[in-house]
């Protein structure tokens, strides 16, 4: 059992854990921070992504250990100042049906955007790509990042 | 708290195993800020509509939330009703209680997408019933008529002097009447003059869920809680024999491992210790009577089964199967088609947990159900209180379909505190939900299509070999009240909106010991596969275009119009370069509540060597009776296409001994992004009521593909999913 210094949404924490403690339960369980969600723990479905300087991360398959001295942002962080542009979008689309999906979707997004700030349809397709969603919301996310990245 | 029987113009007769009329309760409390008035309103227990001496008012939500915003669209009716103005509705859940049941389930419950439905007069009901009571004692302040008084958003108005007073104003002062107001349907607003109703408000979850804030039963806490699982045995109405129990207690952070009998329950200080212990699980499961099933094997039996001569199933009460036996015995030409579907998956992306406190005086759960009623009363049984005990918090739902109308987390939850003696949050991981899968049932399908010598179809017989649900899921004195019928594998099986004019359906039972469920769609997702994929058929053998053969074949007008409007979105008689349209009629809905209708159109495209089906358009024209959250409802429809495309196109689950063949979205894949066409919907609005929407266009989209398939390569797709290998196969 060993503790890792994180910077957390901005937030200098402590968490404990083996070396193997995957960041997803560090995050939602230790600090509280449930809005990334566990969906398979096995990298699959992308329920869990948060970044990690700034780089979009599945956290059930990546160590707190890792994030050690790191940036960590979770949907929590992601809009500094009130609402990110995409979560004004995710709103005005009105994407989310069961919603578990969408943290991970949004900061899926927020990669994207922040690389490519005009993503083209096969950009956003391309990847978007493996952000799962049952309930089936994927025209409203490529509408909601077309817009975000339109109204910005 | 007044008890109001009102006739809500649902029948349920040939529904629900019958009774008279549907009662609902309904009470209205007046929240007022003095101490004395507010001890009333807690005494006024059960209330839909609570009004604040700020304006607030509060409409408690008997709907549960899975993603269709239902706790949204239900109190706009309400609201629509109380003319209350909608910026200053607050929505609370419900509790577990009677007074909220729905109409036709008469039980606190949300399936079928019947919710809208089945609530829709009561709602308008409760919120004209309150209106009447601040309008009463508007009257009453003002010594005026009750008749000189009308009401705009949020505020009674009397016209004559120019006076106003605000719903807060009065519920400030006002109590309410011994008795409630009587309302008569004629009493409620005209259609017309809706102003929320099918105008679109934002859904009351929508920024929650697009923060992160939204609170899922997976996120809930307690002090002093611990984490669990409960491993159950892979295949149902097993358990453990023995298995290394020393083992796991020694793992670190463990602090509880419990013998169950239908499965192995750990506790631990961490979700990832007891996953970890979890894994490390080795178990001797005892036999079962689905020990023995392989998927494969057991279909082909089942294949087998129906072309035999004497096969004979159950049908739906009140067929009269004779006129379709002697209509196919005098057929001048009997087509036959076989079709099959295999087992498939829930998948919610929220893996099945529960958060459970046993506690001396009584049981707190915090979880995601479809049927709260149930949940309580299971919880109370192995906690062994009185439901009255049992305090539910019905979190949002990461998903449902279906499958949360089973409650058997929360029994493992309550199973585990109770061991522990501690708060337990179980979380079963994705492993263990898909190895836990209750699928919708597996079929083989036979029909038998008669033709007079004109090529008109004369008689129709539909055979359904499949596992049953409704004892599974419901019991054994719900099957014993139905006579056998499973309303949930038969839905969709009849053709009564085609001239066809004798028909059967009838279920072959293959009792597999399988674990099975009512997943979106139930019955019409593989049962309408069968029949528009047989009417193409036809439809191919008489020479004649499949939209136009439809069209002559439909008798009710509604559904003709969306098969006409659908091909015209889709441009149906276009030719296009390497794709290929398909086209299916769905419905959904039951005789005395009405149908909700689709028509859809599917367009793909074929990569011949590797057996890859694409999908690039789907266009669905649905008529939905009355939209009441139009936007939302878009959303829906588009959801459920792309649900039933994954079981169109991927979709399988495959059981060895029993047990499910699959692990978690490695071998269970679900649509992704990259494979969701461009999706077309229209909406029909044909009536002053809302029919079930949910699930609706789960129906018409694997037809659609099959179909599709056919235009583009003249041979038949019979067994869905369309996987690879199956397409090559069909090609050979
Ligand atoms: S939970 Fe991490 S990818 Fe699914
Ligand atoms: S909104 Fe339900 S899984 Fe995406």
């Amino acid at each position: 059992m060993a503790t890792y210094d994180l910077t957390v949404n901005g937030r200098a924490v402590k968490v404990t854990g083996e070396s193997d403690t995957p960041l997803l339960w560090a995050v939602r369980e230790q600090l509280g921070l449930t809005g990334t969600k566990y969906g398979c723990g096995a990298g699959l479905c992308g329920a869990c992504t948060v970044h990690v300087d700034g780089v979009a991360v599945r956290s059930c398959q990546t160590s707190a250990a890792s994030a050690a001295g790191k940036k960590v942002t979770t949907i929590e962080g992601l809009g500094a100042n009130g609402l990110h542009a995409l979560q004004k979008a995710w709103i005005a689309e009105e994407t989310a049906q069961c919603g578990y999906c969408q943290s991970g979707q949004i900061m899926k997004a927020a990669e994207l955007l922040a690389r490519t700030p005009k993503p083209n349809r096969e950009q956003i397709v391309e990847h978007m790509d493996g952000n799962l969603c049952r309930c089936g919301s994927y025209p409203r996310i490529v509408r909601a990042i077309e817009r975000a990245s339109r109204e910005g | 708290m007044a008890h109001v029987t009102i006739d809500t113009n649902v029948s349920r007769r040939g529904f629900i195993a019958g009774s008279a009329g549907l009662s609902f309760a309904f009470a209205f409390g007046l929240d007022a800020s003095t101490k004395s008035s507010a001890q009333a309103a807690a005494n006024t227990i059960n209330a839909y509509v609570r009004i604040a001496a700020d304006g607030t008012v509060t409409i408690v939500s008997p709907a549960l939330e899975m993603g269709q915003g239902v706790n949204t669209s239900l109190p706009l009716i309400i609201a629509e009703e109380l003319d209350a103005d909608w910026s200053k509705v607050k929505v609370v859940s419900a509790p577990v209680a009677d007074v909220y049941n729905h109409p036709i389930l008469r039980t606190q419950m949300v399936v079928a997408s019947l919710t809208l439905r089945g609530y829709w007069m009561p709602a308008r009901i409760a919120g004209a019933q309150a209106r009447q009571v601040l309008i009463d004692a508007a009257a009453a302040r003002w010594n005026v008529g009750a008749g000189e008084l009308t009401t705009e958003p949020g505020v009674v108005v009397h016209k004559a002097s120019n006076r106003r007073l605000s719903y807060g104003e009065i519920a400030a002062s006002a109590k309410a009447p011994e008795k409630l107001p009587e309302i008569k349907p004629d009493q409620l607003k005209p259609v017309a003059s809706f102003r929320l109703i099918g105008k679109d408000v934002q859904r009351i979850d929508i920024v929650e869920k697009s923060t992160g804030a939204a609170q899922y039963a997976i996120d809930a806490t307690a002090p002093g809680m611990v984490y669990g699982t409960l491993a159950r045995a892979p295949v149902r109405a097993s358990g453990p024999v023995s298995f290394n129990e020393d083992e796991l207690k020694k793992m670190p952070g463990i602090s509880g491992v419990f013998k169950f009998d239908h499965g192995v329950g750990i506790a631990g200080d961490s979700i990832v210790n007891v996953f970890n212990a979890r894994r490390a699980l080795k178990a001797q499961w005892r036999e079962s009577p689905g020990s023995k099933t392989n998927s494969d094997a057991a279909q082909r039996v089942a294949q087998e089964k129906l072309r035999g001569k004497d096969v004979k199933g159950v049908m739906p009460p009140n067929s009269k199967p004779e006129g379709a036996m002697e209509g196919l015995a005098k057929a001048a030409k009997i087509v036959t088609g076989e079709y099959a579907t295999d087992y498939v998956y829930h998948a919610q992306m929220e893996p099945h947990n529960c958060l459970a406190w046993v506690k001396p005086d009584g049981v707190e759960i915090w979880t995601g159900t479809q049927w709260a009623t149930m949940a309580r009363d299971q919880a109370a049984k192995v906690a062994g209180v009185e439901p009255g005990k049992v305090t539910l918090h019905q979190m949002q739902m990461g998903g449902g379909y279906g499958r949360r109308a089973f409650v058997e987390y929360v029994v493992d939850a309550v199973m585990l505190s109770k061991a522990a003696g501690k708060p337990v949050k179980m979380i079963q991981s994705r492993e263990d939900d898909l190895a836990n899968a209750r699928m919708r049932p597996m079929t083989a399908q036979k029909i038998d299509a008669g033709l007079d010598a004109d090529g008109n179809i004369i008689a129709w017989r539909h055979l359904i070999a499949s596992d049953t649900v409704v004892p599974y899921l419901y019991g054994d004195g719900r099957w014993q009240a139905q006579k056998g019928f499973d309303h949930i594998v038969m839905a969709g099986a009849d053709v009564g909106f085609y001239n066809i004019p004798a028909a059967v359906s009838e279920h072959i039972y293959e009792e597999r010991g399988a674990r099975t469920a009512a997943w979106r769609g139930i019955g019409a997702g593989h049962n309408n596969f069968a029949i528009e994929a047989m009417i193409d058929e036809l439809a191919q053998q008489a020479g004649k275009n499949p939209v136009e053969y439809r069209i002559a074949l439909l008798k009710d007008p509604r559904a003709k119009r969306v098969i006409e409007r659908v091909a015209q979105m889709a441009e149906f008689g276009r030719k296009r370069e390497g794709t290929a349209l398909g086209i299916a009629f769905g419905k959904l809905g039951l005789p005395p509540i009405g149908f909700s209708m689709t028509g859809t159109v599917a367009e793909i495209s074929l990569d011949r060597a590797t057996g890859v089906i694409k999908c690039h358009n789907l266009w669905c024209a649905a008529d939905v009776g009355l939209p009441v959250q139009p936007k939302n409802l878009v959303a829906q429809i588009e959801g459920s296409l792309i649900f039933a495309l994954g079981s169109a196109l991927k979709e399988r689950v495959t059981l060895t001994n029993g047990a499910v063949d699959q692990h978690n979205f490695n071998d269970y894949q679900i649509l992704k992004l990259s494979e969701t066409p461009q999706i077309h919907v229209e909406v029909i609005r044909s009536g002053d009521i809302p029919l079930p929407v949910g699930e609706l266009s789960i129906a018409g989209t694997i037809p659609a593909v099959a179909n599709a398939f056919h235009a583009l390569t003249g041979r038949r797709l019979r067994n869905a999913p369309f996987t690879p290998d199956r397409v090559k196969g069909s090609l050979a």
